[in-house]
């Protein structure tokens, strides 16, 4: 069957049978290896990407049922050479180890700011429950998104008044 | 007098982790992430049943599906000597079974195809007829009259029993029970849990069929011992052999033995000509490859009138599984158990061990810990908790009273250890005062006072890691040293490489201010490499918290090789006698004239440029350094928990760990090492089992079924620290990857059992679920 998606931004299309996953499509056919299989029984998270902006487990997810629609993995997180708030957090914060877990684990960050740039270490806790690490114990992870949060924070703050007042007024 | 700058990234600094650039961009390359061109996927058949006779395998439907290349069975590795290998513990292991299948999860066939789901059907066609056995699940199945013989195949091998273990003095022992004013039994069972890396295991094998050369990526913590390890099985010259151990996800011990899949993978890729991927699933990963602890274990502690510790006893049963594949030192068959007298001053032990076959998958590894201390230290601390409320006494300070006191280090164990150095109250002290301990033991007293259901854990475990001495530790002969090799170029950047393998522990960063310290290169202008057996020097591999021991000693040592060196060169470069001139961190310079200096990227620079008349050009050096001792971390780890009278919930609300690990090189991993450790114990504690029912049918094999801490139920962690420094290691420093794991899973279940213990309950074997903790509480009629 004939798939295409966007995949951070690019149009990317294949032929699979319709049973191939989303997580095979993404490692195998698009050579997007930053999107890790863990468990086969989305238990894990180390396969989460996000569908129009919401984390979605890849290998419980067939690549012909995103059809036409949005994927972002860990390879669009980063500008260029600029990493993302989240990205810079998990470094600062010494959020990962092995780095097996961190691209899911920072894409469901990512996707956490978007809807609450503020949140409680309990809504951290609690937005990353999806996604199991085996070498933090989370508590450089949970300080990794409260870094990027106020980086983020602090990023909207300095934006020029005569930008506001142009996009505003 | 000094006029250096800042240097960055000495010992002490936390600096950010220089392999974290790939990590976060999705470029780190794991095993799975390798494609090689031309490559086919191999899928494994397993065993359904745990003890069954196979009767026949029809292969032929599987050998004609679409994309089929070949399908393997015991049968074709039996032709060419392969259908057996050997464990890392000295017996054989069933590659592709040829008679029976001996437990469920074993590797019966494997299909290789072009595509990973070509391999998967035509694995699902293979039809294998089988005489279902009787399964045996426990030590005492084992032994029992009428057991089935799981070992038939074992010329000689007339029961299930594997070996008889000793240590200590009996006699010494029996004495001192004899005359105990007191005798506090425990009897536990450590069950079987499973380090589950989050990277499952895999290879990709590639022979050249021009040069025969064998090019093998694996997810392997010890790559040259596996390189050894391969020759002896194959045949094949060892310099034919090159393993490549790439980034890996966690490893845990899960990734140091050889695996079947292994063995098939790289034959399968010498017939056919072509590179072979075998990366195996969750459930794959959880029931056949090495699992942990399984430990049946009885401790007997005898104690005075004035609470002094007179003697242990203690003895086990372990259960192996199908075969003996305990990953460990070859003198030691229950591992380093007998470090079980802990951080007590116990005048004499006796400890006996008896490993047993099962139907059950092999390979006791050390899930984060140093070959079996994490059970020792389990029992001692449980032992010593239950001790303390059966005699009445707070469990802090009868665990003082009977330290080991820092002026008796070095201190000989009654099993024969020689602690190297330690300060056991102190880190006790600086536990409790964290705790608030006084204040919390009231606090406990008038919560339980209105019903409340809450108690206090405390445990204060001893270590033994960073293995060898060579003479006493081996894999398979192998003695247990390791290596580093640094190579400065002229430019006075430099490459280090060494015998170890990160699984996430941070070498990249660690071992640079290893070499930052001794020889003033900053930790940027070092890369570090590991896990290439064709460039790295030999080594033992990355586990039992052997890396900074051993591995970073190494380091610190070649570094001081190339500093003489160096010296020789400044004192060329300066025309000054080399006891003239001083170092520190960077240069040398001359003694009272401090202008006059040569960095050491200068010297660097000169030699290869500009060298003394006769000397050897290039500053490069090799060092295998076999220590003298294993180190001996430590610490005190406290709990509070609260209890649900109606569900039996558990609810941790503090963990206090004071770890003691020497001199710590990057505080911030090592923080995240302990970190990590505290939350797979916690996992242990209260979570994670592997168990089997009466059939062997495994239960606990996937990751609904076995389960793992999320950052929901994980505790919030108090950290503190002592600094008492090795005295044999070059720069003090002792190892932490495992203290965590070794010490905590004690720490949380005696709070459980202090919480209890008004009802007279005394023991709840792990995982401590609330299903558990609920039962007890109705059998003492506490809750309804």
């Amino acid at each position: 069957m004939k798939v295409s998606m966007k995949v951070n931004g690019a149009e990317r299309s294949g032929d699979v049978e319709p049973r191939v996953l989303l997580v095979d499509f993404l490692r195998t056919n698009l050579a997007q290896t930053g999107t890790h299989i863990g468990c086969d029984t989305s238990s894990c998270g180390a396969c989460t990407v996000l569908l129009d902006g919401e984390p979605v487990k890849s290998c419980t997810l067939l690549a012909v049922q995103v059809d036409g629609r949005s994927i972002t993995t860990v390879e669009g997180l980063a500008n260029g050479a600029t990493l993302s708030p989240i990205q810079a957090g998990f470094h600062e914060e010494h959020g990962l180890q092995c780095g097996f877990c961190t691209p899911g684990m920072m894409l469901v960050g990512t996707a956490l700011l978007e809807r609450n740039p503020e949140p409680t270490e309990d809504e951290i806790r609690w937005a990353i429950s999806g996604n199991i690490c085996r070498c933090t114990g989370y508590m450089n992870i949970v300080k990794a998104i409260q870094h990027a949060a106020k980086a983020q924070a602090a990023a909207q703050a300095k934006v020029p008044e005569a930008v506001v007042v142009a996009g505003g007024e | 007098m000094s006029t250096a700058t800042h240097m960055h990234g000495r010992i002490g600094e936390s600096i950010k982790r220089k392999e974290d650039a790939r990590f976060l961009r999705g470029k780190g390359n794991y095993l799975d992430d390798f494609v090689l061109s031309n490559m086919l996927q191999m899928a494994i058949l397993r065993s359904p049943h745990a003890h069954a006779r196979i009767k026949s395998i029809d292969t032929s439907a599987a050998g004609s599906m679409p994309g089929v290349i070949a399908v393997v069975t015991g049968e074709l590795m039996a032709q060419h000597k392969l259908a057996w290998m050997p464990t890392l513990s000295g017996d054989t292991q069933a590659v592709l079974a040829t008679d029976k299948v001996r437990f469920q999860g074993q590797e019966v066939a494997a299909v290789i195809a072009e595509t990973k789901y070509q391999a998967e059907d035509a694995r699902d066609a293979i039809i294998v007829d089988y005489e279902v056995l009787p399964a045996v699940t426990s030590p005492d199945g084992a032994k029992s009259a009428g057991a089935p013989l799981i070992r038939d195949e074992k010329e000689g091998q007339k029961d299930n029993h594997i070996y008889h273990w000793e240590s200590g003095n009996q006699a010494t022992t029996q004495a001192a029970f004899a005359k105990a004013h007191k005798v506090v039994r425990l009897h536990t069972f450590y069950p079987r849990c499973h380090p589950a890396p989050l990277e499952t295991c895999g290879c990709i094998a590639d022979v050249n069929s021009a040069t025969g050369k064998a090019t093998i990526y694996m997810t392997s913590q010890a790559p040259h011992a596996i390189r050894t390890v391969f020759a002896l099985v194959t045949g094949l010259p060892e310099q034919q052999i090159r393993i490549i151990s790439p980034d890996i996800g966690g490893g845990f011990g899960n990734k140091v033995p050889v695996y079947p899949g292994y063995v098939v993978a790289t034959a399968a890729s010498l017939l056919i000509g072509r590179p072979v991927k075998w990366v195996e699933d969750r459930n794959e990963n959880l029931i056949s490859t090495g699992f942990a602890r399984d430990y049946h274990m009885t401790g007997d502690l005898a104690v005075d009138e004035k609470g002094k510790m007179l003697a242990l006893r203690v003895h086990l049963d372990s259960d192996n599984g199908a075969f003996f594949a305990d990953a460990q030192p070859s003198k030691f068959k229950a591992g380093l158990f007998h470090i079980v007298t802990g951080s007590y001053d116990i005048p004499t032990a006796h400890v006996t061990a008896d490993g047993y076959y099962t139907n059950k998958a092999p390979g006791g590894v050390a899930y984060r810990c140093s070959f079996r201390v994490t059970e020792a230290s389990y029992l001692i601390e449980r032992l010593v908790t239950n001790a303390a409320i059966e005699l009445g006494l707070d469990q802090a300070e009868f665990r003082k009273q009977n330290f080991i006191k820092p002026e008796q280090f070095p201190y000989t164990s009654a099993t024969g250890w020689v602690y190297d150095s330690g300060d056991y109250p102190k880190a006790m002290d600086v536990a409790l005062e964290k705790l608030g301990y006084a204040e919390l033991l009231n606090d406990v007293e008038r919560r339980r006072k209105q019903g409340e259901v809450t108690g206090i854990g405390i445990a204060s475990f001893t270590e033994v890691v960073g293995a060898g001495h060579g003479a006493d530790f081996d894999i398979l002969g192998l003695r247990m040293f390791d290596s580093a090799e640094l190579r400065v170029h002229p430019t006075g950047k430099a490459l280090l490489r060494m015998g170890t393998k990160s699984q996430g522990q941070g070498h990249e960063t660690t071992f640079a201010q290893i070499v930052t310290e001794e020889l003033g290169i900053p930790a940027a202008d070092i890369a570090v490499e590991e896990g290439d057996t064709d460039t790295a020097p030999y080594g033992l591999g990355t586990y039992a918290s052997r890396s900074t021991p051993v591995a970073g000693a190494a380091t610190a040592m070649v570094s001081r090789k190339l500093r003489d060196k160096a010296r020789k060169i400044a004192s060329h470069l300066l025309e000054a006698a080399e006891e003239d001139l001083e170092w520190e961190v960077g240069r040398f310079y001359v003694k009272g004239s401090p202008d006059r200096s040569k960095t050491i990227q200068e010297i660097a620079f000169a030699a290869y440029t500009n060298l003394p008349e006769g000397m050897e050009a290039g500053l490069e050096g090799v060092h295998y350094y076999d220590p003298p001792n294993m180190t001996y971390p430590f610490g005190t780890y406290a709990v509070v928990v609260d209890i649900d009278k109606g569900t039996g919930q558990v609810k941790v609300r503090r963990m206090v760990a004071v770890d003691d690990c020497g001199v710590r090189i990057n505080p911030m991993i090592v923080e995240g090492q302990i970190h990590g450790g505290l939350t797979e114990g916690f996992g242990i504690a209260f979570m994670e089992l592997i168990t089997f029912d009466s059939d062997g049918n495994c239960i606990g094999s996937n990751f609904m079924d076995y389960l793992l801490p999320t950052a929901w139920e994980t505790p919030r962690f108090e950290m503190g620290e002592t600094v008492t420094p090795s005295p044999h290691h070059p720069l003090g420093a002792k190892g932490v990857g495992e203290s965590a794991t070794v010490g905590s899973p004690a720490a949380y279940v005696n709070a459980v059992i202090d919480a209890l213990s008004p009802y007279g309950i005394t023991n709840i074997d792990m995982p401590v679920g609330p299903d558990k903790v609920w039962a007890a509480l109705r059998s003492k009629g506490v809750t309804e």
